[in-house]
């Protein structure tokens, strides 16, 4: 009887496992068998051309340069914030001091807001200073929304940095500061993968930039103006009813996933080979 | 020399302070702000009506968020129901049972499903979900159905809240010391009634946590519910109906939200809503998890 | 006996949180000489070394009082730069923790953060002290990789390097050799015998045959307590306090 439970749960534990195991393969498999027929050279090399929309030529190449930018603005903007932030909670403060620990709460609690509200925020923000969705509002949001992550990830491999570490820089008669770059020094495979963490969230959000960043069949060339992004672009091609317009959907679905895809697995690499000098 | 350096030490001690607070207070601009913006309606309407009507018609200035709320609740409830067992299965057998390699293989794997952008999830769920719903398993129960339906939406959120509550689990599962478990074997007990037994009595605490905290993902969800669930602005009365969550409703409807009067305060209200419900979930699930960690240390 | 005190501790008194670490300690730690402290761990031996640079700082719920002089400056004085008063002390800890960067740089980064830039300068302070600890025949032909590389024991060497090139007066070892084999000990405590004509040095170890062997003086720490304090010899083998008889007498058996 006892036997039976046991071989039943570990049955149905081992089913669980493959089921949730293999989601991720069934996702990739259909985006991938969908999506690579359509796609082309002009895909990634074109920006939208007249009558794009029912069907007729051009790419998403403004898409692509629009999260790219995203992407990247945000995340150098977001680390601007974030490093500061871990190094006063981690060298500054005392340890486990209540500001530190208040701190950590609240980035667990930002952590959990869905890019929506940030991009509902964002956009009462905007209309409140009097701004257009641009580049730049997109920027914004999507740096607000990303921070929680930087801050979490990089606070968790400097907080494990050894006390010993930073008491051997106190000792040599060195400030917090001397001591706080050598704890980020120790934790680069860390922080870099932090960055790549980011990267993906940023490149595959929707809902924030969707308020504030806008949609455009052109590529930007200033902070102002509006900027079209891959999430989006995928999102609005695939609500047409033309099929042609539908395939470059699933075509712009496999860019992302690729980019995505690498994106992970640097950020496996990064964080498994970049450890010289670290202990 | 050293004067500058203990002056800078200072000063960076005084800005990083500054910054680090005002960076906490993100969490209540962004109350406020939608607060703010929802006023203009609050002021219009009772609080009681917006949450209980279910007159949603944005020309005449009515706004009853009945079915919408009732929709988040449809998609989430299916999403938890369908990936809570088979997360904990999961998570049990990683933890317990499965020898260092599987976990070495599977654990990459669901991390890299936590990569997967959500817009992704909503072309899956487009074309692999909704017509399985709709060609297979709904003609089973009723005449018809779109496959866009709140049942399209909680198989996807299932799949997008997996990572997460695997990961919260597992970590729950590790902070059970290894004495309790051994204990329990040395009474002859098998290995699922230790983990029964002992394991998921020990960690109570954590699975509820993990549970709030994966209610509140999918609460705030948007793109990927969007694609599959059918946007009716109904009250769903079963799965294969189609639904509207408040997300989506945000979402859809921005373009317009500033040509019609009152509609943004309508959508601020909306999103207002999602974020005191998300803070409220995250916060006591966080809480709960903080002293779990506390306790082990 | 005339002791010469370097560093002075005067009524000492820690608390952590509820806890009364150390309780009136008074102690006298003389100049140019080894001093161990010993007694059974979490006796407070190292929190008293930590009290001496002041690393107990960053902890929450610390409580200091009494004085300790360090030159007959009190460190606890609020008006003491901290930063000046670790440069006077190198310490070493339980496991060497190297910097995260080269050899060479983990000797040159204390001159460097003191503001010494100069090139030559350096290079001579870097050969010195690796000399000084006898490792710059192993490691000259690789100042440029990582400290990382080198074994556990090159590693402490390299610490301590690194600790004499911001030229204290005082060294300061927590159990410094306990993560290393024999040989490498036996390398440390060679130094530390030689060091001793040119620097104070205090060493917190629980292994009574290295307290024998490198100190001078010993302090017997327990409960948070000195329940002694003398000279070697005199505390190994002919204490006058019974708890202090009853630790060493492991050591005479």
């Amino acid at each position: 009887m006892r036997k039976t439970e046991e071989n039943i749960f570990k049955f149905l534990m081992i089913l669980s496992t493959i089921i949730i195991s293999s989601t991720l393969f069934l996702i990739l498999y259909t985006i991938f068998s969908r999506g690579v027929g359509s796609l082309s050279w002009n895909m990634i090399s074109k920006i939208p051309e007249g009558g794009f929309y029912i069907g007729k030529g051009g790419g998403i190449l403004n898409a692509i340069i629009g999260s790219v930018y995203i992407t990247f603005g945000s995340t150098l903007l977001g680390l601007l914030v974030s490093i500061p932030i871990v190094i006063y909670i981690n060298v500054y403060a005392k340890k486990n001091s209540l500001l530190a620990n208040i701190t950590r709460l609240s980035y667990d609690i930002l952590f959990g807001i869905p890019s929506i509200v940030y991009g509902a925020f964002g956009f009462a923000i905007m209309v409140y200073m009097g701004l257009k969705t641009s580049l730049l509002a997109g920027i914004i949001t999507v740096t607000l929304m990303i921070i929680p992550i930087l801050v979490r990830a990089i606070d968790e491999v400097v907080r494990v940095v050894p006390e010993d570490m930073s008491n051997s820089v106190y000792s040599l008669g060195g400030t917090r500061y001397e001591t706080a770059k050598i704890l980020l020094r120790q934790s680069i495979p860390g922080i870099i993968t932090a960055i790549l963490l980011s990267f993906g969230r940023a490149i595959g959000d929707a809902a924030c930039v969707l308020f504030t960043a806008g949609f455009t069949d052109s590529i930007p060339t200033s902070l102002d103006q509006p900027a079209a992004t891959l999430p989006l672009s995928i999102f609005f091609q695939l609500s047409s009813p033309i099929q042609e317009v539908q395939n470059r959907a699933y075509a712009a679905a496999t860019i992302l996933t690729i980019i995505v895809l690498i994106i992970s697995i640097a950020a496996k690499i990064a964080s498994k080979n970049l450890s010289k000098n670290i202990i | 020399m050293k004067n500058i350096r203990l002056l800078k030490d200072r000063f960076l001690s005084k800005a990083f302070l500054t910054l680090t607070i005002l960076s906490i207070f993100t969490v209540v601009l962004i109350g406020l702000g939608l607060f703010y913006k929802s006023l203009p309606l609050l002021h219009s309407t009772s609080l009681w009506n917006l949450l209980s009507s279910s007159e949603w018609k944005p020309f005449k200035e009515t706004f009853g968020f009945y079915p919408f709320i009732v929709g988040t609740f449809w998609v989430t409830g299916i999403a938890i129901i369908i990936a809570l067992p088979l997360s904990m299965l999961t998570a049990i057998y990683l933890s317990e049972y499965a020898n260092i390699r599987v976990r070495k293989l599977v654990l990459p794997l669901i991390e890299l499903l936590s990569g997967i952008p959500p817009v992704l999830f909503g072309v899956w769920g487009v074309l692999v979900i909704v017509p399985l719903i709709q060609d297979r398993i709904a003609p089973y129960f009723i005449e018809f159905t779109t496959g866009y339906s709140v049942l399209a939406g909680g198989i996807v959120l299932a799949i997008m809240i997996f990572p997460l509550i695997i990961s919260i689990l597992i970590e729950v599962f590790d902070n059970v010391p290894q004495e309790l478990r051994d204990a329990s074997s040395a009474l002859g007990a098998t290995q699922w009634q230790t983990t029964k037994k002992v394991l998921l009595r020990k960690s109570v605490d954590g699975i509820i946590a993990s549970v709030v905290l994966a209610i509140s993902r999918a609460f705030g969800e948007t793109i990927a519910v969007l694609m599959v669930c059918g946007n009716l602005a109904q009250v769903p009365k079963s799965v294969f109906d189609s639904g509207y969550p408040l997300p989506a409703l945000i979402a859809n409807n921005y373009g317009e939200m500033m040509s019609i009067p009152m509609y943004d305060s309508a959508l601020m209200f909306a999103a207002l809503l999602l974020f005191v419900i998300i803070f409220l979930f995250n916060a006591i699930s966080r809480i709960i998890l903080f002293r779990i960690e506390k306790r082990t240390n | 006996m005339i002791i010469q005190p370097h560093i002075s501790i005067q009524n000492l008194n820690v608390h952590i949180g509820e806890n009364h670490i150390l309780k009136n300690i008074n102690l006298d730690i003389p100049d140019k000489k080894v001093t161990s402290l010993i007694g059974p761990s979490g006796c407070g031996k190292t929190t008293l070394l930590k009290t001496m640079n002041r690393l107990l700082d960053r902890q929450t719920d610390v409580r200091v009082e009494g004085k300790v002089l360090v030159d007959g400056e009190n460190i606890y004085d609020p008006k003491v730069e901290v930063t000046h008063i670790r440069k006077k002390m190198g310490l070493l800890s339980q496991r060497p923790f190297p910097l995260p960067m080269n050899i060479y740089d983990n000797i040159a980064y204390g001159q460097r953060i003191h503001g010494n830039n100069n090139k030559k300068d350096l290079d001579e302070i870097v050969e010195k002290h690796l000399r000084g600890v006898n490792l710059w025949d192993e490691v000259k032909d690789r100042l440029k990789s990582p400290a990382t590389r080198l074994s556990i024991g090159q590693q402490q060497r390299l610490c301590l390097a690194r600790g004499l090139a911001i030229e204290p007066e005082i060294i300061l070892g927590d159990e410094p050799t306990s993560a290393l084999d024999p040989i490498s000990t036996q390398h440390i405590e060679e130094l530390f015998l030689q060091l001793k004509e040119k620097y104070t040095i205090v060493l917190v170890t629980h292994i009574l045959r290295q307290a024998r062997r490198v100190s001078d003086y010993i302090g017997f720490v327990y409960m948070g307590e000195i329940i002694e304090f003398g000279p070697t010899e005199e505390i190994l083998l002919n204490p006058k306090e019974k708890l202090t008889r009853d630790y060493v007498k492991g050591f005479l058996s």
